[in-house]
């Protein structure tokens, strides 16, 4: 029997860009091929280009004002760019010196976009998708070929090579529908858009078959089916029913008290940037902050923060938490995170350098302010206060003695203060290996850094993105070994990293003894939800 | 940090972190050239001390810069209402993009 087989020729696995459902006819977008157009004289070229910039320019803004809120912005970009003078004069100058109209644009055009998937950041590649766009439409005006949209039905599955953000928002969505991508990222203004209108969508698909009258796009586990059997359909809207429950239900979830999994609570943290952060609605619902980030204390204003602004900012945090724990991570500078005129300038690798605890070792005189605010903050009971950045048991002791000196000061001082309790991240492979050596109060696994140190991967590096799996066994074994040693020595783990927001590394993480998440206050919901799922025996994986 | 570096107040400099944490992508930097625009001041700004200057006013420009998270901003302004247009911009910079509503 050749079912099976067959079946499986028509499944493709992409990477999700949005989530959600879609099953209807299957509808293929691809560029529309280029007619040639007449060429004049220079002087008629530059006004058939300014021509055509003005009239894309209100095709933009036509779009822009229909759609509104964040797609109006999205496409503030192209606007931008259609009266960006640096920009344009080059090419108007091509054009006086004897190059056609929509050669000397495209050349432009080509240019940027090449520029931007050059770029190391995926972020920046996918605003190539932005520019291919203003592209293609100047290109098609100047050309006169009518930018008709495709004759889409209602409720189709569209599949394109990339999709342009103005396409997505030609297109008709009010009764549904969904889009298969081959290229495209998860990060482009078109994923945010699908996002935005609760579209599912799923990317880098890679090649699919040109034919099919109807599809199933699964935006969560990231499939596309062609032409599916009827078993197919059962088992698609069987997902499709659990996950629409799951949504509804979860923000009464958020409100009840607590997760578990298991029979074991577990304690859903957050992490915080800027005392701002505290301000998202579902912060409330935490059951304490895992991650307080001080980095942004260097914002703003030049210079490194005084010990004012430092207490005032970690008061509020505490005071805003009450009995709920908070914990407070010293400067992690360094690595991806430059500050002038405290990081060192020149490193060859400035993530294998002077970076988070090693730095603030190595600048007692900026160190001690930090610990001058904490150590007075701490008269709040619920603080906690970790180092990142450890490698060996003898720089926490080296930061425990200089916080301990600064409580003493202050005492002598006569200013009241406190020696909080004192934990580490676990995020270089060596601590993790040792973890049983340090004497920490609490440790908290930063499992962005470990995986980039485990699977040597420099985090930044766009083209790393794949090998960089914190779900690679030995970045999971690291993970294991300290929740394991935590739950023998009664010391808590948390996990604070990307992971921790991750449904797919939920199960994971739970697996493998990690109790304690802290995650962006924006994905609490989904996380308690996850776990919520996971522990009434839902197998959605 | 604002300073004028002639005490006739002819060129008006500053920097600010970027604090944005996709670092200069499309929206900040639509805002910031739409600012930077809004005044007569001719405005150029660089993220690190090596960099060339370049036009505030230019968003393919202010794409290029490249300014990751974290990086300082560099304003430089001269003109009429220099002053203002640094301190509006670096204001923008250090408030983190905020909507300001249509």
């Amino acid at each position: 029997m050749n079912m099976r087989a067959e079946i499986a020729r028509l499944a493709y696995g992409g990477r999700t860009a949005s989530i959600g459902f879609a099953h209807g006819p299957f509808v293929r977008v691809d560029a529309a091929t280029n007619a040639a157009r007449a060429v004049g004289a220079p002087k008629e070229e530059e006004r058939a280009l300014r021509a055509a910039l003005i009239s894309a320019g209100r095709q933009i803004a036509a779009l822009a004002s229909a759609a509104g809120g964040e797609a109006a912005q999205i496409l503030e970009f192209q606007v931008a760019l259609l009266d960006d003078q640096d920009f344009l004069d080059p090419i108007f100058a091509a054009i006086l010196a004897g190059t056609p109209a929509d050669a000397a644009w495209l050349a432009a055009l080509d240019e940027q976009i090449a520029d931007y998937n050059s770029a190391p950041d995926e972020y920046l590649q996918a605003r190539s998708s932005d520019l291919m766009d203003l592209r293609d439409r100047v290109i098609r005006t100047l050309r006169g070929g009518e930018n008709a949209a495709p004759n889409i039905p209602g409720g189709a599955v569209i599949c394109a090579d990339d999709l342009p953000p103005s396409q997505f928002l030609e297109i008709d969505w009010s009764r549904g529908g969904g889009l298969a991508l081959l290229r495209g990222s998860p990060t482009s203004h078109v994923a945010m858009l699908a996002r935005a209108r609760g579209i599912p969508m799923v990317v880098q698909l890679g090649s699919v078959s040109a034919e099919a009258e109807t599809a199933l796009l699964d935006g969560e586990g990231a499939t596309l089916e062609l032409d599916p059997s009827a078993e197919q359909v059962g088992l698609f809207e069987r997902r499709r029913d659990v996950h629409h429950k799951h949504r509804a239900s979860a923000r009464a979830l958020l409100r009840r008290p607590a997760a578990s999994w298991g029979g074991e609570k577990i304690r859903l943290l957050i992490n915080v940037q800027r005392v701002e952060d505290l301000d998202h609605a579902d912060a409330q619902y935490a059951d304490g902050i895992g991650l307080m980030r001080t980095e942004f204390l260097f914002g703003g204003q030049a210079g490194l923060p005084d010990e004012e602004t430092q207490y005032r900012a970690y008061d509020a945090v505490l005071r805003w938490a009450g009995k709920r724990s908070v914990t407070i991570r010293t400067f992690d500078a360094g690595g991806d995170k430059p500050v002038p005129g405290f990081t060192k300038k020149g490193e060859a690798n400035p993530f294998l350098g002077v970076r988070g605890l090693r730095l603030c070792l190595a600048r007692p005189d900026v160190f001690a302010v930090q610990l001058r605010a904490l150590a007075r903050a701490a008269l709040h009971a619920n603080l906690k206060v970790m180092f990142p950045m450890v490698t060996t048991p003898e720089e926490l002791e080296a930061g425990r003695n200089l916080f301990a000196d600064v409580v003493g000061k202050l005492r002598v001082e006569g200013v009241a203060a406190v020696l909080p309790e004192i934990g580490i991240m676990v995020e270089v492979p060596a601590a993790a290996l040792t973890i049983g050596r340090f004497k920490a109060s609490f440790f908290s696994i930063g499992s962005n850094d470990l995986a980039q140190y485990v699977t040597a991967c420099d985090r930044t590096n766009g083209a790393l993105a794949k090998l960089i799996d914190p779900l690679n066994p030995a970045v999971l074994e690291l993970i294991g070994r300290t929740a394991e040693y935590g739950k023998r020595a009664g010391i808590s783990v948390s996990l604070c990293g990307d992971m921790a927001g991750d449904p797919r590394c939920i199960p994971a993480l739970l697996s493998s003894g990690v109790r304690e998440l802290s995650v962006n206050p924006s994905a609490l919901a989904q996380v308690k939800q996850t776990i919520d799922g996971l522990s009434r025996g839902d197998s959605r994986d | 940090m604002l300073e004028s570096r002639q005490p006739n107040g002819q060129v008006i400099t500053g920097s600010v972190q970027l604090i944005h944490a996709a670092g200069m992508h499309a929206r900040p930097a639509v805002k910031l050239t739409k600012l930077a625009k809004k005044f007569k001041a001719q405005i150029s700004v660089r993220a690190s001390d090596t960099a060339d200057w370049i036009n505030a006013k230019s968003v393919a420009k202010i794409m290029a810069l490249r300014a990751a998270r974290d990086s300082i901003i560099e304003i430089e302004a001269s003109g009429e209402d220099a002053e203002a247009a640094v301190a509006a911009l670096i204001d923008l910079v250090a408030t983190d993009f905020p909507d300001t509503g249509q």
